[in-house]
């Protein structure tokens, strides 16, 4: 086995990765940290404002970002929970655990943002048109991932009905995505694509792709932090955890 | 990847087997629900006859330039609305519209259609693109004769 190999066989098991992902966290919070501070004065501060909506068009450095961020960490928890239900990885477990309050977090943050931008150039604080609707149901997909490990005791029958709900939820991804082009919508189609060039020039887009890393990287470093906790609470019976606690080699 | 154990195999075909019956169970229902997922009725069923008459029903499209009548004592307010495609209907409004209603913009109007094809709406909602501009930057484009859209 080459290096690289070895290196991520380790990071699938959880007394590895306790250690090999520690820099990983600190370089997530020390990078996420810093892009959200300049995307966020960049974006509310500098960047131009639109010549129709004027100043509540900023919210879009809030609002593209943890929505993006939403639908990516549900899409990461379906390939953790085939992962975890097909090769029995006990980190992609513990993955789809720490993700699912995240994307909540995100989800109801594109929500709150969504509506607050939509009462302004809307006019309405909410509408039930298809890409509203398939962002709220993957709000109660969230909501349903959490709630599900609360309500089943036993942490192995909880793991694998968060895999099954995490993988079945996935369909609603692209219904999100491709909502405003399948049906008639209020919300306006993307902006961003692979294929063309943005809707908006770079004074506008650029502090956005900022706070879009930033809000990534934030993330990264909090299911890191999130991670590591879970392996020792898991683990907490395990040799090498109690040796660490006993000589208080606990790094957080 | 290497020889998977029959058991790996067994439960990754199971997966995939969630997976698409999920999505196949979902893509039939949204087939089965066909327009009923539109938010609104295009200007083409709402002067085809598609949609029904007097009951509540919202209806989109642009904002026909220089159709907006606004009364000039009252908050009373018509327009028409059009997909600059030859379906157009006259919309009439008592209420406060919102800022970013105008000529050439898109609206989405929730009330009921009468039988003379005249759209009684209740409330209007203006419907924006995806392009973003800097105040400036429209100018120009303006002045250059390729208004932005």
């Amino acid at each position: 086995m080459g290096p690289l190999r070895t290196y991520f066989h380790k990071l699938g098991s959880p007394r590895w990765f306790f250690d090999l992902a520690r820099p990983w966290g600190i370089g997530f919070a020390v990078v996420g940290v810093s892009l959200l501070v300049v995307g966020w004065v960049w974006g509310l501060g500098f960047a131009p404002e639109d010549y129709q909506q004027g100043n509540s068009f900023r919210i879009i450095y809030v609002h593209v970002p943890s929505a993006h961020l939403a639908q990516a960490l549900y899409v990461a928890m379906g390939v953790a929970g085939v992962t975890a239900l097909v090769w029995r990885v006990k980190l992609a477990d513990m993955f789809i655990a720490v993700v699912a309050p995240v994307g909540l977090a995100m989800a109801g943050m594109a929500l709150a943002t969504g509506a607050i931008w939509g009462r302004p150039t809307w006019g309405a604080w909410w509408v039930w048109d298809a890409r509203t609707t398939s962002m709220l149901v993957l709000f109660f997909l969230f909501v349903g991932l959490v709630a599900l490990r609360q309500a089943i005791p036993s942490e192995r029958q909880a793991g694998r009905a968060a895999a099954v709900l995490a993988i079945v939820g996935t369909v609603n991804v692209p219904i999100i995505k491709y909502s405003v082009e399948w049906w008639l919508t209020l919300h306006q189609p993307a902006s961003f694509s692979l294929s063309s060039a943005p809707a908006m020039p770079p004074s506008m887009w650029v502090p956005l792709v900022v706070n879009v890393i930033g809000l990534y990287s934030f993330a990264g470093a909090l299911i890191v932090a999130g991670l590591r906790n879970e392996i020792l609470h898991r683990e907490r019976d395990a040799q090498w955890v109690r040796e660490r606690l006993a000589a208080g080699a606990v790094r957080p | 990847m290497k020889a998977m154990n029959r058991q790996r195999r067994a439960r990754l075909a199971a997966t995939v087997l969630l997976l698409v019956g999920a999505a196949a169970t979902v893509a039939l229902t949204l087939a089965a629900l066909n327009e009923n997922v539109n938010a609104f009725h295009p200007p083409a069923s709402i002067v085809g006859g598609e949609a029904p008459v007097n009951t509540s029903i919202r209806a989109g499209g642009m904002v026909a330039e220089g159709s907006v009548r606004r009364d000039a004592t009252g908050l009373a307010v018509s327009f028409v609305v059009t997909d600059h495609q030859g379906a157009d209907y006259p919309v009439r409004y008592h209420g406060i519209l919102p800022d970013l209603f105008r000529e050439g913009q898109g609206v989405l109007v929730t009330g009921e259609l009468t039988a003379a094809g005249v759209f009684e709406a209740r409330e209007v909602l203006a419907r924006h693109d995806e392009n973003y501009m800097p105040p400036e930057l429209a100018d120009m484009a303006a002045h250059q004769g390729a208004a932005p859209r």
